[in-house]
C-alpha cells in the first residue's frame, strides 16, 4: 500500500486524467478494456507523443540503415504463476515473439527483465527460466541481454517478467490497421477462450476440474507462411486480454470501418463454452495466448485459410467476418447465433464471474 | 437473475441431506455441486445448477416438448418468415 | 452443451418468431421480469425477431440493480474493516454506492474477494479462523436456498467467524407493485423460470385473476424466450389472463421442495426497500432470530439508515418498465459504464447496461 504523494498537488495541475475521476489505478486499467485504453491514451499517448507511437500497434516499426525493425515490448504478470498448458515464461516469450509477428516481422532476438519478490523458491525461477529457454528455441528467437532485481517481500507478487523483441520485417511488407479495407476478409486461427479459462480453472475460489490448456503458443510460423507465399496480409492482431472482440474492435477503431462478424463461425471448444457458462462470461472477451486474426482481401482468403491450416497454429483456420464499409471511428457488429444483429462493444474494464 | 446452467451427474459423493454432492459435468468441465435440493437425481441426470448448487433436476422429456411443437409446425408446411 | 445449444437454434427461432408475428394482430407491451432474460434479448437480439406491435419492456428481476445504495454502502463500510475478508458475487463489485464501489475499495486495500458459491466464503472462514468472512448475500428466491444452506451449515459446524450481508428480495411483490403502479403499461408477464425452479409458480395466479394478465413462466435461452412471448401473445389475443408454465424442463408448480422448506427455516420475509423504487411490503428476506447472529449488520453494528440519491438517475423507472433505457437523457451521455449514474449501468443484468453492450450506446448515432 502506496501513501499518497506529496506531489498531488502538482500533479493535479497537469495530469490529463482528472484526479477525482481515478485517483487510484484500478485493477480494471490493466484489463484490456476501455479503462485500459483511456489510461494509455491520456497518460501515456499524450506524454511521449511521436509518429510511431501513435500508429497505436503492438510494436513500433522503423528504418534502420535500409531494413525495417519492428521493435516491442511486453510486461508479464499473470497469476497463478504456473497453470494448464504453460507459465509465466512461455508466455514472456511467446507473447513478444507474437506481437512482432503481428508486425510482419521475423522474430530475432528478446531481452529478459526480472522482477523477484524476495523469498520466491529457486526451484521456481529455474522452471520459468527453463520454460523461456524452451519457448525460445520453438520459436526461433534468442535472449540476448537482460536485468534482474529483487524486490521486498510483499511487493512483488513473487515474480514478473519484462520482454522487449526485436524482429525484422521482410521488404514490401506493410501490416497495419490502415491497409484494412472494406471487402476485406477476417480470417481467425482456431478456437477462442482457452488460455482465459485456463487460468480461471487455477484460480482459487473458481477452481473447477477441466482439460482446458492455454493455447499458448508462438505465431511467426503461420505469419510468416503466409508471407512467404506472396499473401499481401493486410493487418495482424493477436488475441490477448480482452480477447477477439478487443482485437477486432481495436482494428477497426484504428482503421475507421465497421466489421462485422458472424457468431456461429467462430469456435469454442465444449469444455470452454462449459467454463464460460458457469461463470456467465462471453468467450469473445476472453483472453487467448495463441490465436491471431489476419485481414485479407477477399481475392487471397481461400488461400490464406489453405496455407494456415498448414500450420499447427492455424489448423482450424476459419473465416469469420468481413469488413463492411469505411466508418469514422469504427464499429463491430455480430451476427448472433440466432440470426440477429448485435454491436461488439469494448467492455469497461475485467469480465467478472456473474450469477445473475 | 439467476444464471443456473444445465450438467450432467457423472459421480456422486458419500454425504447426506444438506451435505449431498457431486461432480457435474459442464460440457466436460467438471464441478463440485450441492445436491441437497435434487434428492432425486441420479448420475447420469442433467441438473440446473446455480452458484454451485443443484436447483432442478432437467425434465427430459419436458425438454422435447418445444421441439415436438416446431416440428409440427414444419409438417404443416408453415412458411417461414423472411430472416 | 446439452440443454443450451439446441435452444439457440437459428431456424427454430426463426419458425417460433413466424408464429408470434401471425399470432399478434394489436399492440401488446409484455414485461419479461428476470434481469438474465433482459440480458439474453438484448444479445441475441431476440427483440429483432419480433413484429413491430410487440414491445417488450424490462423488470426490476436485477437482484445487483435494486439493492439498496445504503447496503453498498455498507458493504464497502465493512469491507474497509480491518481483519474482514469480503467475498461477493462479481456483479456487485463496480456498483456504485455514495462512497464508491466494492472495487475501489479494493484498490484502496480492502479484502475484497470474488466467489462463485456462498460455500466457497464459508470454506475461506474455515481456513482463516483469525479473519471475519463475510459474504454479500444478494439475489432473488433462486439464491436463497443457497445462501440459507451455508448459514444452516456454520451453525451447524459452529463456525463464528462467518456472517452474512442480506439483500435478498422477492419477484411476486415487485410484479403486484408495478401492476398496482398507475402508470403501469405492462399487459403480460414473462416470469423469471429460476425463480419459478425454486418458488413453483402457485403465487402467481392471484395476481393473474386480479389484474388480469397472463403470466408465462419462462426459461433463459433464446427458444425459451421466444415460446414464452408466443405463449403470451396467443393469450392476450384471447382476452386470457392465465398462468402458464413454459419451461416445464425446470419449473414444476410447486416448485423445489426441499428449496423452499431451507429458505423458511432460515429466512423470514420483511418489507425491503428497492433501488429506483422505494419501499415495497413483504419483498425482502432476514434471517429468522435463531440465525441472526449470523447477520453482519448486526455483527458489525451498522444501524440501519437511508440515502438520498442522484436525481438525474432514472433507473427505478427503467426498472418498472416505465422508461427504456435508450429514453433517458442522461443514457450514453452523463452515464455510462465506466461513469454510471446507477447500479442498472453497472450490473450485467442491468438493462441500461445491455442497452448500452449490445445495442451500441457508445455509439448514439448507431441505426441497426
Amino acid at each position: 500500500m502506496t501513501k499518497p504523494t506529496t506531489l498531488a498537488q502538482d500533479f493535479a495541475l497537469t495530469c490529463p486524467i482528472p484526479i477525482s475521476e481515478y485517483p487510484q489505478v484500478l485493477l480494471a486499467h490493466g484489463g484490456g478494456g476501455k479503462l485500459m485504453h483511456t489510461l494509455i491514451e491520456k497518460m501515456f499517448l499524450s506524454a511521449f507523443q511521436n509518429p510511431m507511437l501513435g500508429a497505436r500497434h503492438d510494436g513500433a516499426i522503423f528504418d534502420l540503415n535500409g531494413m525495417r525493425v519492428a521493435l516491442t515490448t511486453d510486461s508479464y504478470v499473470v497469476r497463478p504463476l504456473f497453470f494448464p498448458g504453460g507459465d509465466i515464461g512461455t508466455l514472456a516469450v511467446n507473447g513478444t515473439v507474437n506481437d512482432l509477428a503481428m508486425c510482419g516481422a521475423r522474430p530475432l532476438f528478446l531481452t529478459a527483465g526480472f522482477i523477484l519478490e524476495e523469498g520466491l523458491p529457486m526451484e521456481t525461477l529455474w522452471q520459468v527460466v527453463r520454460s523461456m529457454q524452451t519457448a525460445a528455441a520453438a520459436a526461433g528467437v534468442a535472449v540476448v541481454t537482460g536485468d534482474t532485481k529483487v524486490v521486498d517481500k510483499g511487493k512483488g507478487d513473487g515474480l514478473f517478467v519484462n520482454t522487449a523483441g526485436l524482429g525484422i520485417v521482410p521488404p514490401g511488407v506493410v501490416v497495419t490497421p490502415e491497409r484494412v479495407h472494406p471487402g476485406d476478409v477476417v480470417l481467425l486461427n482456431g478456437d477462442i477462450g482457452r488460455h482465459g479459462m485456463a487460468i480461471m480453472a487455477a484460480r482459487e475460489g473458481l477452481a473447477f476440474e477441466s482439460a482446458i490448456e492455454s493455447d499458448c503458443a508462438p505465431l511467426a510460423e503461420p505469419v510468416l507462411a503466409l508471407l512467404d507465399a506472396g499473401i499481401d496480409v493486410h493487418c495482424l492482431r493477436d488475441l490477448t486480454r480482452g480477447g477477439l472482440a478487443s482485437a477486432v474492435i481495436e482494428i477497426a477503431g484504428a482503421a475507421g470501418v465497421h466489421v462485422d462478424l458472424d457468431e456461429r463461425a467462430i469456435p469454442v471448444r465444449p469444455d470452454v463454452q462449459g467454463a464460460c457458462e458457469i461463470l456467465g462470461l462471453d468467450p469473445l472477451y476472453v483472453a487467448n495466448e495463441g490465436r491471431f486474426v489476419a485481414f485479407v482481401a477477399p481475392q487471397d482468403a481461400e488461400r490464406a485459410l489453405g496455407i494456415l491450416r498448414g500450420t499447427p497454429p492455424g489448423a482450424d483456420a476459419r473465416p469469420i467476418g468481413r469488413v463492411e464499409h469505411a466508418r469514422p471511428g469504427g464499429l463491430v457488429t455480430m451476427t448472433t447465433a440466432i440470426g440477429a444483429s448485435r454491436v461488439v462493444d469494448m467492455l469497461s474494464g475485467e469480465q467478472l464471474p456473474r450469477i445473475c | 437473475m439467476c444464471l443456473a446452467v444445465p450438467g450432467r451427474i457423472i459421480s456422486i459423493a458419500d454425504g447426506a441431506g444438506l451435505d449431498r454432492s457431486g461432480r457435474v459435468s459442464f460440457g466436460g468441465v467438471v464441478k463440485e455441486v450441492n445436491l441437497a435440493f435434487v434428492p432425486e437425481a441420479a448420475v447420469g441426470d442433467y441438473v440446473m445448477v446455480h452458484v454451485g448448487f443443484a436447483i432442478s433436476r432437467v425434465d427430459e422429456r419436458e425438454a422435447e416438448q418445444i421441439f415436438a411443437y416446431l416440428a409440427q409446425m414444419e409438417d404443416l408446411a408453415v412458411p417461414e418468415e423472411p430472416a | 452443451m446439452k440443454f443450451i445449444d439446441e435452444y439457440r437454434d437459428a431456424r427454430a427461432a426463426r419458425r417460433l418468431a413466424g408464429a408470434i408475428a401471425r399470432a399478434t394482430t394489436r399492440p401488446w407491451t409484455i414485461m419479461e421480469v428476470c434481469g438474465g432474460q433482459t440480458h439474453a434479448i438484448v444479445k441475441f437480439g431476440i427483440d429483432e425477431l419480433l413484429p413491430d406491435l410487440i414491445t417488450l419492456v424490462h423488470g426490476p428481476g436485477c437482484p445487483v440493480c435494486v439493492t439498496p445504495v445504503e447496503l453498498i454502502d455498507k458493504a464497502v463500510e465493512i469491507a474497509a474493516a480491518p481483519g474482514v475478508i469480503f467475498c461477493s458475487f462479481g456483479d456487485m463489485l463496480r456498483v456504485p454506492g455514495t462512497k464508491g464501489d466494492l472495487l475501489s475499495a479494493k484498490a484502496r486495500g480492502a479484502d475484497v474477494r470474488v466467489v462463485y458459491s456462498p460455500l466457497d466464503a464459508l470454506a475461506l472462514a474455515r481456513t482463516h479462523p483469525d479473519y471475519q468472512v463475510v459474504f454479500f448475500a444478494v439475489g432473488f428466491e433462486t439464491t436463497a436456498p443457497a445462501n440459507a444452506l451455508a448459514v444452516h451449515q456454520a451453525h451447524r459446524q459452529g463456525i463464528a467467524n462467518f456472517s452474512l450481508l442480506v439483500s435478498h428480495v422477492l419477484v411476486p411483490p415487485a410484479m403486484e407493485a408495478i401492476l398496482a403502479s398507475p402508470h403501469n403499461r405492462v399487459q403480460g408477464f414473462l416470469a423469471a423460470g429460476h425463480v419459478c425452479t425454486v418458488m413453483g409458480y402457485q403465487e402467481y395466479a392471484p395476481l393473474a385473476a386480479r389484474y388480469r394478465v397472463p403470466i408465462v413462466v419462462t426459461g433463459f435461452e433464446p427458444l425459451d424466450i421466444l415460446q414464452g412471448i408466443y405463449l403470451c401473445v396467443r393469450q392476450l389475443e384471447a382476452g386470457q389472463a392465465e398462468v402458464e408454465n413454459a419451461y416445464a424442463r425446470s419449473v414444476r408448480r410447486g416448485g423445489n421442495r426441499e428449496a423452499r422448506r431451507l429458505i423458511a427455516e432460515v429466512f423470514q420475509v420483511r418489507p425491503r426497500r428497492w433501488r429506483g423504487i422505494g419501499e415495497i411490503p413483504q419483498s425482502g428476506l432476514e434471517l429468522r432470530s435463531d440465525y441472526a447472529g449470523f447477520d453482519a449488520e448486526r455483527r458489525f453494528g451498522l444501524a440501519d439508515y437511508s440515502v438520498e440519491e442522484s436525481s438525474e438517475c432514472q433507473s427505478g423507472r427503467v426498472l418498472q418498465g416505465i422508461l427504456k433505457p435508450f429514453e433517458c437523457p442522461a443514457f450514453g451521455a452523463r452515464c455510462t459504464p465506466e461513469h454510471p449514474l446507477g447500479a442498472t449501468m453497472v450490473s450485467s443484468e442491468g438493462a441500461c447496461a445491455a442497452y448500452y453492450r449490445y445495442r451500441g450506446g457508445g455509439i448514439r448515432e448507431a441505426q441497426l
